[in-house]
Parts: C-alpha cells; structure tokens; sequence
C-alpha cells in the first residue's frame, strides 16, 4: 500500500498525464459529475458517481467501424482503424469497475470486437473506493465490495490521504509512474475504512433485495409470468435507463454518406425502443411490454444463463435515479421475489 | 492489428438469375474471381451495398460449389429493392460466414438418413444448399423427398434447376404445389401443409423446413399428427440482425442468439424458448 497527501493529488494528475491521456471525474456546469479529460485546474469531484457510465471509455456511444469509397461500379474498404493511444480512467467505482468484466463477456468472446479489445488493451483502470453510498445503490446485491473495487488498481480517500495499491501489472506500471510522489504505508486506515463503508451499505435499502427467483424458475416461467404487464404499463420507452446503464450493450450500425465517402458506424441503440426488432415481416415485439421484458430478462436470465450464473446487472442505481416514471430493475427484481 | 469481422470483403456480382417477378439469385465472388469464403449449408452471410445498408441473406450455393456462391434475394424494401437495381460486374460487400448451419455431418440427425425437405417460396433459398449438398454427397444421405410450394406457378424460385437437376436426381422425389389453380400448371393444387400430409412421408425421416411462418406452423402440427417427433424436425429463424455475431443485442429469441446459436433449430430446441418471433 502507498500513499500521498490529498492536497497533492493535482501533482499525481499533472504526472500521470504527462506521459498518458488522464480522465477523472469532474463537475459540470449542471453541478454534476461526469468524467473529463485532466487539465490544470481539473478537480476530482466528490459525488458518488458520474452521470454517464464509464463505458464510453471501452464502448463509445459512436465508433467509425470502416469507411467506402464507391465509383463506377467500383467499392474500396477503408479499414482506418488506428492503434489507440494509451490512456487512464481515475476514479472509477466498484459498480463501474465491474461492468467491464461483464462488457468483456460480449466483447471479448469469439469473435473478439478489435475496436473494443483495443481500448480495453490500452486502458488502465484506476478505481476508487466508495465511503458514502447512497439509498439508489445495491452493488452487494451482486457479489461486489464498493470498498474494495477492483481494476488495475485501486484507491481509498482517508484522512487526508490517498491510498494506492495495485491488483494488476498495468496498476503496476501506474504506481511506478508515480511513485516519486508516493510514500509506504500501513493499510490500517483502509481497513478501518472498508468496516465503516460496509456498516453504511448494510444499512441501504437495497442491500438486501433478493435475486434468486430468476436462478429457481424457468426462463419460460418467468417470461410468462403476468406481472411484465403491470409492470411495464407506465414505461414510455425513452431508452434513457439503457443509455445510462454501464452494461447494456445493444448497438446499431448505420452508414452515412458524407458527400465524399461512406462511413460506416456504430452506435448505441435500446431495446426499449419500437423499431429495435421490426422487420419486413413484421415485429416480434409490438408493444412496451415486450420490450420492456427483453431488458430486464436479458440482465437477469439470459445473461447469466449463458455466463456462468452472472448478473447484467451491477447495480449503479443509474437506471432508479434516472427513470422519468420511476421504474426500475429494483421494482422487477423485487416484484417477482414477493411471490416465490 | 486484430482481425475483424465486422469490416466486409468485396465481392464482384458476376451473374444475376431473374426467378420471380420479386426474387432474383446473384452470383459473387472476390475481387480474385475466387470464393470469398467457406461455408456449412444453412449459414448465411451480410451482404451490403455501402450508403444504404447491410442484410442477411442465405448462402443458397452448396459448400460443395467450388467457385462461387448465390444469394436469392426477395425485394421487400429498402436494401433489397437497390440489390435487384444492380447489373453484372457491380461490386457490393459481403461478411461471412454467420449462424451454425444444418448438422449435415452429424449422425444422429442427418447423415446417412433419409430426408424430407418442406419449402415455402423464398423459403427455399436456405434449403437449396443443403439439397445440392446431399445431391453431391448422395453416398452419404438415404432417399431425398422435397415438397415446395408457392403462391403461383411464376413464384417458384429455382425452377429450372428443380425440373432439370433435381428431378433428374436418383431416389430424389420432387412434389411441387401451388396455392391457386393457373393456366398452364398442370401438376398439384393446394397448400404445402396439407400436401406434406397427404404424402405420408415415413417417420423415420428427418424433416427440414423453411417458409412462411403459418405454412412452419400448420406443416409441423401436420407432422406430429403423423407422428414425427420435434428432434426429428429443423427449421430456420429469421430475426433482424445487425452484427450477426451475438453482440448487438437484436435477434434473440430468448437465451439464444438466432445469428449465432441458429438460424437453424430443432423443434424442441424451439419448444424450450419464449415463441417471442
Ligand atoms: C438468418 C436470415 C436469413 C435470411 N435469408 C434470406 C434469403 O436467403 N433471401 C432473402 O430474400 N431474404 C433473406 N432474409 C431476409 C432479409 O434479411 C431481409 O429481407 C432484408 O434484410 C430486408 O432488407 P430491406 O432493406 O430490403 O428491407 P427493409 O424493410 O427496408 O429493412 C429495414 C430493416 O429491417 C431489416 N429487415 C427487414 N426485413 C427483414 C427480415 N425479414 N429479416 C431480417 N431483417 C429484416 C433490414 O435488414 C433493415 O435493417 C434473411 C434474414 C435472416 C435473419
Ligand atoms: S440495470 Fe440499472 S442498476 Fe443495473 S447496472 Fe444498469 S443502470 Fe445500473
Ligand atoms: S428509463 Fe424508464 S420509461 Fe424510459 S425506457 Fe427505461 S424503464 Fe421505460
Ligand atoms: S444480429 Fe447482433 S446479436 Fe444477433
């Protein structure tokens, strides 16, 4: 474990960010937090967690996949795919952090997505513990410990210092960046930190929703299941808690025809919405209900049918503070845990 | 730098077969007037024509064509109607090989047995791969019996080659159907479930079907009628898709990714999903 003054923490940002593109969580003009490129003058902020999800760091909300020039009857590929640079997200939290290992499970499987594999590749993840959760997160509920978040590696904010240590070799490589700046040092105020942070979460209502249902009853049971009804009724399909969510990964891809070329590109897309499935044919889904079920069958049934027993979910509250109507994968998970 | 898959290959059409007035086969290769890629009958590939869009369309060659591969493509809409716009010699692009194919090789389903093939208009397009795989490979498979249907007697893609290849195949039995009487048609009337019933096939054989969803619907009740089992029975999905590799999140048909697990499934593979199609 390592460590430097709180005071000092612009002195470790200027140094990281000599050698590697640093973001960290910052304030916005709205007073919100949301992760901004480090620059003199940049300050960490203090809220809990970013409006937007760290995923945009690893999967962007638009990524060029190639480009076409037509002519004639004539179509050159453009692969203009780039080696990225490296770069440093500081200051991600346990949730975040976690959501990378369940993206890398959709992007990292055969065939591997480069453009995602790179990013991951050239990224480092720096994580910060959590001291101060709030009422809308149940991290726990999936196995995740907001005091000690994993990534490459990790931090803790206490009395008047920053803790450091490392979990991987690029967290490693980080520390050794810095390490004119660090000093050693005992984990005491660490460990005293985690029982605090653990006696907070086990006092939110969230903490202890319980998810088994969706291990014990059958996708069929489940997807037949009379309550997607009454609990979709208000939903108006605004894709807002798939935009925010830091594992929802549906994406689109479109071409644009810049007048000088065609760009092929990706983008996020949502579930939520009408057009997601419809064909020719028709549309398997017509109408909130089903798509509504899709999102939240996806995050606890079939994601962890197919990995492992893993939730989609990991639980950053993003979609409970965010819902024009107030609905939510809480709402679901404990609408069908009353009834088992 | 990483291989990936979702950058196309160019493919050059090098001939365009007008079967019906809405389905039209089109033959490409590479650039190097070779294959662009292998393939397992039933897979499918992306095929696009940049600035307008990409779609998924049946490898309908067999594996066994050495030199090129078809797409019989049915104009319904936007990318579609631009395809049946094109001439010989127009490039477009193509990413492939998608989805899992039929089990062609695998013993307990379809080597070495006998076969019933159940098509419905462009429904054929997938299965016509795996008919001119066993017409190659005819050592391999028992007796073939194909029924397919269509609207009207101009509706019935790859006609020649029926009349001329298939028909003329030993132990293959070919039993054409249209929906409505036409001037001209002298062979059978009526629709294709119906027609599967009416030919008792034996239940020894294995079924593989593709069409329209209400002619999959009643044909398979017909079959279990007669006593055919759900494992005896394939078919092909058709979801939207875009990557086509399990990872946009668009074509699930619950746990299964149709793009990835499918197109092709058993009916009991089926049985245990969300009907959410
Ligand atoms: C596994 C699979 C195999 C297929 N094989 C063939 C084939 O061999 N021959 C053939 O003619 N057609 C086939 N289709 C259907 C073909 O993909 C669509 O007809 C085509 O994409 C329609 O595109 P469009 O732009 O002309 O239609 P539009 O209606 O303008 O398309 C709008 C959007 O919906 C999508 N879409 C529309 N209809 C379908 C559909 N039926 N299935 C999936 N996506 C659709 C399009 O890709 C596009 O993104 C297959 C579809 C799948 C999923
Ligand atoms: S479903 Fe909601 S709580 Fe769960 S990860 Fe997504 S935004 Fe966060
Ligand atoms: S944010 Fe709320 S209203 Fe909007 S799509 Fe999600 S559940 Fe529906
Ligand atoms: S088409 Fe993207 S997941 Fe199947």
């Amino acid at each position: 474990m390592f460590r430097l003054p709180v005071e000092r923490l612009d002195e470790l940002f200027a140094m990281v960010s000599a050698a590697q593109t640093l973001y960290i969580p910052a304030d916005g003009k709205d007073s919100r937090a949301h992760y901004t490129k480090w620059e003199e003058g940049i300050k960490l902020s203090n809220a809990l967690n970013t409006v937007r999800s760290a995923k945009d760091f690893f999967f962007p909300q638009t990524t060029n996949l190639c480009d076409f020039n037509k002519k004639d009857k004539e179509i050159e590929i453009i692969d203009n795919r780039t080696e990225s640079e490296d770069f440093v997200v500081f200051g991600v939290r346990a949730c975040d952090t976690r959501s990378f290992t369940i993206l890398d499970k959709v992007f990292l499987v055969d065939p591997v997505d480069s453009y995602y594999a790179t990013r991951r590749e050239h990224g480092t993840v720096v994580t910060l513990a959590c001291t101060e959760p709030e009422e809308t997160c149940f991290c726990g509920v999936f196995g995740i410990d907001a005091a000690s978040p994993e990534g490459d590696a990790a931090c803790w904010i206490a009395d008047g210092y920053l803790y450091i240590t490392a979990n991987t070799e690029k967290g490693e490589k980080f520390i050794s960046l810095v390490s004119s700046l660090l000093e050693e040092s005992s984990d005491e105020a660490v460990e005293a930190q985690k029982k605090a942070t653990a006696e907070i979460m086990s006092r939110l209502p969230f903490n202890d929703i319980d998810t088994s249902y969706f291990r014990k009853n059958t996708l069929l049971e489940i997807f037949n299941s009379d309550h997607w009804k009454k609990l979709s009724e208000a939903c108006i399909g605004c894709g807002t808690c798939t935009f925010v969510c830091p594992t929802c990964q549906c994406y689109d891809i479109k071409d644009y025809d810049t007048g000088c070329g065609i760009k092929r590109y990706r983008t996020w897309d949502s579930c939520m919405y009408s057009d997601f499935t419809k064909t020719a044919g028709g549309n398997p889904r017509t109408s909130q209900v089903e798509r509504f079920r899709q999102r939240f069958m996806h995050k606890l049934v079939y994601f962890p049918d197919n990995n492992n027993e893993e939730f989609g979910c990991v639980g950053c509250g993003r979609c409970i503070s965010r819902c024009p109507i107030s609905m939510n994968i809480v709402k679901v998970i404990k609408t069908f845990g009353e009834v088992q | 730098m990483l291989n990936e898959t979702l950058i196309p290959k160019v493919g050059v059409i090098t001939d365009i077969r007008i079967d019906t007035p809405d389905v039209k086969t089109f033959r490409v290769v590479g650039t190097d007037g070779k294959k662009l890629f292998e393939h397992i009958p039933g897979q499918c590939a992306m095929v696009s024509v940049p600035g307008v869009g990409e779609g998924m369309f049946s490898i309908t060659s067999s594996p066994t064509n050495t030199e090129f591969m078809e797409f019989s493509i049915k104009r319904c809409g936007c990318l579609t109607t631009v395809l049946h716009a094109l001439e010989e010699g127009q490039q477009i692009t193509v990413r492939g090989p998608y989805g899992n194919g039929f089990p062609v090789e695998d013993p307990e389903k379809l080597k070495g047995k006998d076969l019933l093939f159940v098509a419905g208009g462009i429904g054929l397009a997938p299965l016509r791969s795996v008919i001119n795989y066993v017409r190659d490979k005819r050592e391999n498979y028992g007796k073939v019996q194909i029924v397919y249907g269509s609207r009207s007697k101009d509706d019935l893609v790859d006609y020649k080659e029926i009349l001329d290849e298939w028909m003329a195949t030993p132990d293959f039995d070919v039993y054409l159907t249209i929906d409505r009487e036409q001037e001209g048609w002298d062979g059978h009337v009526g629709f294709v479930p119906n027609y599967v019933k009416e030919l008792t096939p034996d239940l020894g054989k294995t079924v593989l079907m593709c069409g329209p969803p209400v002619m999959i619907k009643f044909t398979l009740a017909g079959l279990k009628e007669l006593g055919f089992k759900e494992t005896q029975v394939f078919t092909t999905m058709e979801l939207r898709m875009k990557c086509a590799i399990g990872k946009c999140g668009r074509c699930n048909i619950g746990n299964k990714y149709v793009c990835k697990d499918g197109p092709v499934f058993s009916f009991d593979q089926l049985s245990e999903l969300p009907s959410e199609y």
